[in-house]
């Protein structure tokens, strides 16, 4: 293929190049690390605001309204939205698409709908990715919406620069949100729905619990917002949060450390899946691979032991997976 | 390349039968597509944009209210306006009488599943004719 | 044969003492899937108390009948769901179907008028008067029903979000004609949770739909008193693919929820209850769907007067009209769709209906034809003239087999009621997906069983053939969009803009106040304001509905 290009076209903000390119390195197709590089050379400003919460507490919704108030505000808006891939078949439904229709005809708005395709490594790499070729089209900022369950999504979280937690009224269970983690990543917390009974109670307890988080002076301390996203109340003192965020981000030199910390997430998973992917792949040719898997089998060597055997044999020497031209 | 099939499904126009598309979809994904459903009352430009965006391989249309003759030719000609992919697999499902099928063919649609089609079928053919 | 014991006997297992025989299948069920015994007896229904369980007919719970009489004082109504194209071209065929023994009308609209837009909106394209007839104003209306009095016919319109202003134009068609509202009769749809369940025709969110639903009662119950003001339906449940339990619990919970808004809008039970009826699927399981009828007069007489205290013995009976199933019809040899239409109107009579649609052979594939709505009138005809059923009331009572499976499908509504009130009501059901969920599983699994072979369907999974289609269909004009437009166009030019602009203005404000919207709408109609401008006057003000699919 070629790619510059194909980069071109990205950066005139051609949305068919854009839907194209991000299946190709979904696929790792030939020629995808090469786009890839590229894009991110000339990336690395938007704004990445990731929302997480439970199923059902209105995230797709939520991202429709905030691109439409990013839109008003002159922005132009990029959407990744992540469903789950069934474990039984390795199919999926990717049906967030349905609760962004508002936005969707917008001319500055492009979605793209994702499967999460098994493991938690690929989906960070395909996000992190997209979220290039996202930046080099040109589109500032760029919302990644997840399943909020299962340590997969949680980190495709670290490529955010603002994290969004959705709770809504009526969950049950508060606290089991708050028990997994959810308040530890959380940059805004929203409460959508807020028109249902309970939402008062709900925003009240949120704020405590945040209270009681010991915080450093001049750290953020999130805010708690009351939201009904399908009639857009709140949504724009939500967008304000959020370019609050940033701004303290930047001012407080946050926003350095966030990349610093998304970098090396990054280099790890980048790291692990080329190197896993390499060293795989040659044992696999030599035929070593099954030799290997049939020793632990047979309780004559443990994993750990011939995993280092593979990467001490096959590490040394390796070259790239995909050459850029191919 | 791990590259998977993804097929677009919706329903074009007013009608709000879907049980023969959400059954299609299920079927889709328990056979190891992934299925973009865009839900109902689509307008052409909607379901073309998504079609764009989405980067599917194939784009099933479910029509029960006797519009396709209308709606399909459109929604065709909007993805190619979009500088669409040439080699995109469009599939028909509905109540299409045999002669609306010629026409629909030459606008550019692969094939019309009609009622009491086993969605195996409809599994094989796109396994058989999509570029994933 | 020995005299056995009473003791149970597993489901579709051999009855103790008796030598197992080879059966064609490890197991029988109905078409819901529903497992069914080789055989019932009297220990089966051993708890069954004829006067408190059944009742004679047209006695309390009526499950033999609402009527005494019953067929032998008046046949069932044999009405033809019927529209497409233009108003005069739906008109020439009510004249038709009237003319060769129809006694009701019943008005199909096409998908805009379904969905409140007006012929020349944007989405409408395609789609004027292809599966019904366009009505954009008063006009049109006034065409449909040229020529037929309308105090002498009963007329049924299948018609839902729009429904208040579909009916204020029938009733303004009355009035010119002279007909008077206490005299005039028929039904509304008006079924707007079944919408949001299965049929998706929605337009506004539920909340708002429901008061306009309430209003449409008080209205009626004060106005137009023999109008039923409701069709609380189960068979777009069916269709999209319910079991009859489904069908049954969900079209039944729906009508408790209607009761519900009824008494919270502060009207009197029984003002409005005698004034709901129902609408009920008849798939080819004879049995079950004899069954599921009985099963629902039980449970709605004993719910109205248990738990709703409705006094009036009027509010007790379910009333329902019945479509033969079109999802069951075939596209395959098309011929075989009589046979199966004549088995579910069998059951849609031995269940007491009080009135009928047969489909049409050709319904897998478009419109009805002539030729083809004919042999469906013929088939109720046959049934009432020839076949001897309608001689006697409830012809099945009594049957083990029969009152056994009407109890079981009460059991299983009952255990749904029961779920549906730990979700918060039908509403909060809604939007939490339940019944769509439910209906899509068993929609997918039916899918499953006949791809399997465990279902057969005959000339589709068995018996199949090489065949072209042999049967004339019926193409509706491709001009009939333009003149439809042309006409809407026309009334725009000819009516006084300033009364029509202030009729919408007026309708908007009594939306978002909370006086009865009726006269509000009716006005609007008088002015000849289209029914795509009376429906944005109300959307600037409720909003519009989009569900979250699931599946």
């Amino acid at each position: 293929m070629d790619v510059p290009s194909w980069v071109e076209r990205l950066a005139r903000g051609d949305k068919a190049a854009l839907a194209r390119a991000i299946t190709l390195v979904e696929n790792r197709a030939p020629g995808a690390r090469e786009l890839v590089r590229q894009a991110f050379l000339r990336g690395g400003s938007s704004l990445v605001v990731g929302l997480t919460g439970p199923p059902g507490v209105g995230k797709s919704t939520l991202a429709s309204g905030l691109a439409r108030a990013f839109l008003g505000r002159g922005r132009r808006v990029g959407v990744l939205a992540v469903d789950p891939t069934s474990p039984f078949s390795g199919g999926a439904i990717l049906g967030d698409r349905i609760r962004m229709q508002e936005a969707a005809g917008e001319p500055g708005v492009f979605i793209r709908s994702l499967a999460t395709r098994g493991h938690a490594g690929g989906l960070c790499r395909a996000i992190g990715d997209s979220i290039r070729l996202l930046e080099a089209a040109g589109f500032d900022p760029i919302l990644v919406e997840t399943v909020g369950a299962g340590q997969g999504e949680v980190e495709v979280m670290r490529y955010a620069d603002t994290v969004l937690v959705l709770l809504m009224p009526g969950l049950g269970d508060d606290i089991q949100a708050i028990k997994a983690g959810i308040l530890e990543i959380g940059d805004v917390f929203v409460v959508n729905k807020a028109d249902l009974p309970g939402a008062d109670r709900m925003v009240r307890t949120l704020e405590l619990l945040l209270e009681l988080k010991p915080l450093p002076p001049g750290t953020w301390r999130p805010p708690v917002l009351a939201v009904v996203a399908r009639d857009m109340v709140g949504v724009e003192e939500l967008t304000q949060a959020i370019l609050d965020h940033a701004g303290h981000l930047k001012g407080s030199g946050g926003w350095e450390a966030r990349r610093a910390a998304q970098a090396e997430a990054e280099l790890g998973d980048a790291l692990q899946e080329q190197l896993l992917g390499a060293v795989v792949g040659r044992a696999k040719e030599a035929g070593e691979w099954g030799r290997a898997a049939a020793r632990i089998r047979e309780r004559q060597s443990d994993p750990y032991t011939e995993a280092w055997a593979l990467v001490e044999r096959f590490g040394p020497g390796l070259s790239a997976p995909h050459a850029p031209e191919d | 390349m791990e590259g998977k099939i993804r097929v677009l499904v919706a329903k074009p126009g007013l009608d709000g039968h879907d049980r023969g598309a959400k059954v299609v979809a299920r079927a889709l994904r328990d056979a190891g597509f992934e299925v973009v459903y865009t839900g109902l009352h689509q307008t052409p430009d909607q379901i073309a944009e998504a079609v764009i965006q989405e980067d599917v391989d194939v784009v099933g249309l479910s029509i029960l209210s006797g519009a396709h003759n209308t709606l399909v030719p459109r929604v065709i000609e909007l993805v190619k306006k979009k500088g669409g992919r040439q080699d995109l697999l469009y599939l028909v499902g509905g109540i299409v009488p045999r002669e609306d099928v010629d026409y629909l063919r030459a606008a550019g649609v692969s094939e019309v599943f009609g009622p009491g089609t086993p969605t195996e079928d409809i599994v094989a053919y796109i396994r058989q004719h999509a570029k994933g | 044969m020995k005299t056995r014991e009473s003791r149970a006997e597993p489901a579709g297992g051999t009855p103790a003492g008796q030598v197992a025989e080879c059966e064609r299948k490890a197991r029988f069920s109905t078409v819901s899937d529903l497992p069914i015994r080789r055989v019932y007896r009297p220990q089966d229904i051993a708890g069954l108390d004829y006067e408190r369980d059944l009742g004679d007919p047209g006695c309390f719970p009526f499950v033999r009948g609402v009527h005494e009489t019953m067929y032998r004082g008046r046949l069932w109504t044999m009405r033809e769901f019927a529209g497409f194209g233009t108003a005069e071209e739906s008109n020439a065929r009510y004249k038709y179907l009237l003319e060769h023994g129809q006694t009701g009308l019943s008005v199909a609209f096409d998908m805009p008028t379904i969905m409140g837009y007006d012929s020349d909106h944007p989405r409408a394209e395609g789609e004027v008067g292809k599966i019904g007839v366009a009505v954009d104003t008063l006009a049109d209306m006034e065409t449909l029903f040229s020529g037929i009095p309308l105090d002498q016919v009963t007329t049924s319109m299948t018609i839902n979000g729009p429904a208040a202003v579909l009916w204020a134009m029938y009733l303004v068609v009355a009035e010119k004609q002279g007909a008077s509202w206490q005299k005039i009769s028929g039904t509304i749809q008006n079924d707007i949770l079944k919408e949001y369940i299965a049929q998706k025709s929605y337009i506004f969110p539920p909340r708002p739909s429901m008061r306009i639903i309430t209003d449409i009662f008080a209205f009626g119950s004060k106005n137009v008193p023999r109008w039923n003001t409701i069709s609380i339906s189960g068979y777009h449940i069916r269709e999209a693919g319910s079991t009859a339990a489904q069908e049954l619990a969900f079209t039944l919970a729906d009508g408790m929820a209607y009761v519900e808004a009824g008494i919270a809008a502060g009207l009197d039970v029984d003002e409005f209850a005698p004034r709901l009826s129902f609408f009920f699927n008849a798939h080819n399981d004879l049995f079950e769907e004899v069954a599921k009828y009985r099963a629902a007069r039980r449970i709605w007489a004993r719910v109205m007067r248990e738990k709703y205290g409705a006094k009036n013995p009027r509010s007790w009976l379910l009333r329902f009209h019945t479509q033969t199933a079109g999802c069951s019809l075939t596209a395959q040899q098309p011929h075989n769709n009589i046979v199966r239409t004549a088995i579910q109107a069998l059951a849609a009579v031995l269940g007491g209906t009080q009135s009928l649609h047969t489909n049409s052979m050709d319904e897998a594939w478009a419109v009805p034809s002539e030729q083809a709505v004919t042999i469906a009138l013929r088939t109720q005809q046959i049934l009432a003239e020839e076949s001897g059923v309608a001689n006697t009331v409830d012809p099945l009572g009594g049957s083990y087999f029969v009152e056994a499976l009407t109890n079981e499908l009460e059991a299983q509504a009952q255990a749904y009621f029961k779920q549906i009130e730990a979700l918060g009501g039908v509403v909060a059901a809604i939007e939490q997906g339940f019944f769509q969920r439910e209906i899509a599983d068993s929609a997918y699994r039916y899918q499953l069983q006949i791809e399997r072979g465990e279902k057969v369907v005959v000339g589709v999974n068995r018996y199949r053939m090489e065949e072209e289609l042999s049967i004339p269909l019926l193409r509706v004009d491709p001009a009939v969009a333009e003149r439809q437009v042309a006409r809407l166009n026309r009334v725009r030019q000819e009516r006084d803009g300033a009364r029509v602009r202030a009729a919408l203005d007026r309708v908007s404000k009594a939306a978002e106040g909370t006086d009865n919207l009726m006269p509000f709408i009716l006005e609007a109609v008088r002015a000849y304001a289209s029914l795509g401008e009376i429906m944005d006057a109300l959307r600037r003000v409720f909003g519009e509905y989009r569900e979250r699919p699931v599946f």
